[in-house]
């Protein structure tokens, strides 16, 4: 079993101790502190299970808690991750219990939710964990009977002895494992995946209980005795800086406990807090605020500044060549069709439906914070430079969350806490943004983008000729965040004269990765423009790409890295093939006849080591309504799927998104703010423009176990502009769809 | 000021502005954290309790307009998450970040009130006042034929 890239630290090593009441508690370590650990870091006293210090604690009556390690945004890994462990502890999954673990790179290894890499990145090491703590049991029963190991078998939270038909269950022999030496994580023995009992399986998330009875679990719902809360306002142009506020004034109204200026630092907008004894008094109280705002040079961006200029950076020379295959001038002389187009996407926000907070206290130098992040740590880490503590004195507690999608990549919020908790000290403070302040403050807005292309088609059908002018938002001749365009993006190097040119439109709008950072939107513009090329050469869809995918690469040279697509690793064209000819079988392609107005679109996208393809089919009526009637979905992701109910979940989620964002989504900015305020104008999809089925099939295939909750996206945008396409002849060149006519029937 | 409200079942006083949304008297006075905030304005719906029995957003309804009616949130629905759409929405395994889902199962139960067969359309407009960002849909209307005794479409695997 191969250890594939392994987010335990590589100097890990397992702890095995006792727990309250004769249980075990199994944890993992890293040498750097191994002297602390070996002073009692916690005063000797084992922690209860509810303050997570281990991976598994095993209780004398056979429960076994297990630590999910990562952030939950509702991707499902709290599940997950505990099934990875409990498969290779051989417990019934009835007789776990799981716990969210606290921030710590030194208990936990890495901690994040980002890129779909916590399948790829702990399918192993969560595995080695369960079977280390089982090989500890064994090794303990092995000791009570005086028998060989090799004579022992697991199975459901129990030890086997079958020659003597002796059984004994786990937490009775908890108290003895816990004083057995713990085996090294790589030599222990993994199950064979055909034995799995747990992993494979339909499982429900393990917080769905709470969820459904309204138990507090989510970042808002933290209260502390004594507990304040605040509001923090920014200036609504990004970068814009405090001058003057009337901070006096609001400090004398009723209720309300301090109000003070925070200075700008690393992540940290400058800006206006109050903090009072209930929010609604907080947030009432901004509407008295009096600001003098510097607006700063943002004030002159505009959406419909960049697009004026993205359209003359068009006909000029490109800034820079990002790659360039060939000669595509001769090439398109040459070619038996050509096209050009012009695509186009807005700037969005992630909208994830809790909006940022982060609860702190601060208490004789110490630090307690209870906060939502996908990446708890550097969140830690930057709490600690807002307000000049060491990270040493912070304990941070992961909160589940109301929605990431990339969002909580970003801490701003959790410094802006932790510098207002520091200035009223011994108060627990929440600091709560409204969704005004979500959609106006996004730190990681999708990037809008302009690409100019011009491709050609040779007599045979065969793409010849290939060029993007992508202008990108940025700064001198850096794009700004997740704005890029990688040189290896397909179909590079299937097209033999190909480049990919670009210009920048000077910006200072935030941005940074969304759900499929780049391909969310480059997968539109890249799949509607093979379809066009397409249609030009007469070729059905299907067979088109596969013909593509068919061609001989150009080899990635080894100075180039291996690009292709979000989250690495080396396009494979085969698995892309696989995918589209299993979704064209599933979808019936070309085998059903479809009434007019009627049509079916494909795509396929490759991102974080996933490979999708996705057929839908709409139905678009006189008024431009549509319907979606059905998705197809084909991935492959490897040769396991971890939990097969929640990756369901996860794609239908993505298609969703995907169509939801296609036709209503647009973020517009004008005087270098966000001009949309609430959801009132930024239409989310509703139910009853979702489609009403959507059928997901996975391709098993020889390759490592990687994440779905990105890779599903990309696809689904495409699928549906070339399925409008074939059902109305119309061509859709830049999203939002409404802005075309198009409305959901 | 004063208000008497009638909250699952019981009789409890808040002193509180009148103008304060019933959201926010929920959450932050009577610490029922199930009533989620997600816009404020009457969009997302993650705030749908029973207002005398019928589906309503509590960031719209202003404390001292919420005396006279029982109101019931997720936390009263059932004492022990066994009224029928709770258990099918866990059957089913509806959520993927769950922080709409109080607001959605709120929406369901009222209409099975009043409608226990609800058709497709029937469904589609009792929930159009709620957002799901992680876009679920399709397993929330599944939930709510499941908990209906309607046939499921499990075309694609959902629940254990």
């Amino acid at each position: 079993m191969s250890t594939a890239s392994v987010s335990v630290n590589r100097r890990s090593f397992l702890k095995v101790s006792a727990a309250a009441g004769g249980g075990l508690m199994v944890a993992l370590y890293t040498d750097a502190f191994a002297d602390l650990l070996a002073q009692g870091r916690q005063g000797g006293a084992p922690a209860a299970p509810l303050t997570p210090d281990a991976f598994i604690t095993i209780s004398p009556d056979g429960i076994a808690t297990i630590t999910g390690k990562n952030p939950e945004i509702g991707q499902g890994i709290k599940t997950a991750l505990p099934m990875l462990i409990a498969e290779e502890l051989d417990i019934d999954w009835k007789d776990v219990r799981v716990v969210q673990g606290d921030v710590s790179q030194v208990k936990f290894g890495g901690q994040s939710a980002g890129g779909s890499t916590a399948i790829p990145g702990n399918y192993t090491p969560m595995r080695q964990i369960g079977a280390a703590a089982r090989a500890q049991l064994v090794a303990a029963a092995a000791a009570q009977w005086s028998v060989p190991e090799a004579e022992l078998t697991t199975a459901a939270g129990k030890v086997m002895h079958a020659a003597s038909k002796r059984t004994i269950g786990y937490g009775q022999l908890a108290a003895k494992a816990a004083t057995m030496p713990a085996p090294a994580l790589a030599s222990v023995t993994l199950k064979d995946p055909k034995n799995f009992t747990i992993v494979g399986k339909n499982k429900v998330g393990v917080d769905v209980h709470k969820i459904v009875t309204g138990q507090a679990l989510f970042g808002m719902d933290m209260n502390l005795p004594g507990m304040k809360f605040a509001v923090y306002e920014k200036c609504p142009v990004f970068g814009g800086t405090v001058v003057s506020a009337n901070t006096e004034e609001i400090k004398a109204l009723p209720g309300i406990t301090a109000c003070f200026v925070v200075a700008p630092g690393p992540s940290l907008a400058n800006g206006v807090a109050i903090v009072a004894d209930t929010w609604w008094t907080a947030n009432q109280a901004r509407t008295k605020l009096k600001i003098q705002w510097n607006e700063g040079t943002t004030a002159t961006n505009s959406t419909m500044g960049f697009d004026r200029s993205a359209l003359e950076f068009s006909k000029k020379a490109p800034q820079t060549v990002t790659r360039n295959d060939g000669d595509h001038g001769v090439a398109m002389k040459e070619a038996a069709k050509t096209v050009d187009a012009a695509y186009q996407y807005p700037f969005l926000v992630h909208a994830q439906l809790e909006p940022m907070n982060c609860t702190a206290a601060f208490k004789d130098g110490k630090m307690e914070m209870w906060a939502t992040s996908q990446t708890p740590q550097q969140g830690l880490s930057l709490a600690a430079t807002a307000c000049g503590i060491a990270p040493t004195d912070i304990t941070m507690h992961l909160m589940r969350m109301g929605g990431g999608f990339g969002r909580r990549l970003a801490n701003d919020y959790i410094a802006e806490s932790a510098v207002i908790a520091k200035n009223v000290p011994g108060v627990p403070v929440q600091l709560r943004w409204t969704r005004e302040d979500d959609m106006r403050s996004d730190v990681y807005h999708r990037a809008a983008g302009w690409h100019f292309l011009s491709g050609g088609v040779d007599a045979s059908g065969k793409i010849t000729a290939w060029r993007d002018h992508f202008v990108t938002v940025g700064k001198g001749t850096m794009p700004s965040g997740s704005a890029t365009l990688g040189m290896n993006e397909f179909p590079a190097r299937f097209v033999p004269n190909f480049s990919i040119v670009q210009s920048i439109n000077e910006s200072g709008i935030p941005t940074g990765p969304m759900r499929a950072p780049g391909s969310n939107a480059l997968a539109f513009v890249m799949q509607s423009f093979i379809d066009e090329l397409a249609h030009a050469a007469g070729k059905d869809p299907v067979a088109f790409r596969v013909a593509l995918l068919d061609s001989t690469p150009l080899p990635i040279p080894q100075t180039q890295g291996p690009g292709g697509g979000g989250g690495g690793g080396g396009f494979n064209a085969a698995r892309a093939k696989g995918v589209v000819e299993l979704v064209a079988a599933k979808s019936g392609w070309g085998k059903r006849t479809l009434p007019k107005g009627t049509g079916m679109g494909i795509a396929f996208h490759f991102s974080h080591s996933g490979y999708f393809a996705e057929v839908a089919e709409v139905t678009v009526d006189a008024q431009k309504r549509v319907k979606v009637n059905k998705v197809w979905v084909v991935g492959d992701i490897g040769r396991q799927i971890v939990n097969p109910s929640n990756a369901n979940n996860q794609a239908e989620g993505c298609v969703v998104d995907g169509l939801g964002q296609a036709m209503g989504l647009e973020i517009t900015i004008d005087g270098g703010k966000v001009v949309q305020k609430n959801f009132n104008q930024y239409p989310l999809i509703r139910m009853k423009d979702a489609p009403t089925t959507i059928q997901v099939d996975y391709l098993l295939s020889d390759n490592n176990p990687t994440g779905i909750g990105e890779p599903a996206m990309p696809p689904s945008i495409p699928a549906l502009c070339n399925a409008i396409f074939a059902a109305t002849g119309e061509r859709v060149r830049s999203l939002p769809l409404i802005k075309h006519g198009f409305s959901w029937a | 000021m004063a208000y008497t409200l009638n909250v699952n079942g019981k009789s409890v006083s808040v002193d509180v502005p009148g103008d304060m949304p019933l959201l926010w008297v929920l959450r932050d006075v009577l610490h029922l954290y199930g009533t989620k905030y997600g816009c404020g304005v009457g969009q997302c719906g993650a705030c749908t309790v029973h207002i005398r029995g019928r589906a309503a957003k509590a960031c719209q309804v202003p404390v001292q307009n919420a005396t006279a009616a029982p109101i019931v949130t997720i936390e009263g629905l059932s004492a022990d998450g066994s009224h029928p759409v709770q258990k099918a929405w866990e059957e089913l395994d509806v959520p993927q970040c769950g922080y709409c889902q109080a607001g959605q199962i709120m929406s369901a139960a009222a209409l099975l009130a009043t409608t226990p067969k609800p058709t497709d359309a029937e469904i589609d407009t009792a929930m159009n006042g709620n957002i799901c960002r992680c876009g679920t849909y399709l397993r929330i209307r599944d939930g709510i034929k499941r908990a209906s005794g309607q046939p499921v479409n499990m075309t694609t695997g959902r629940g254990e």
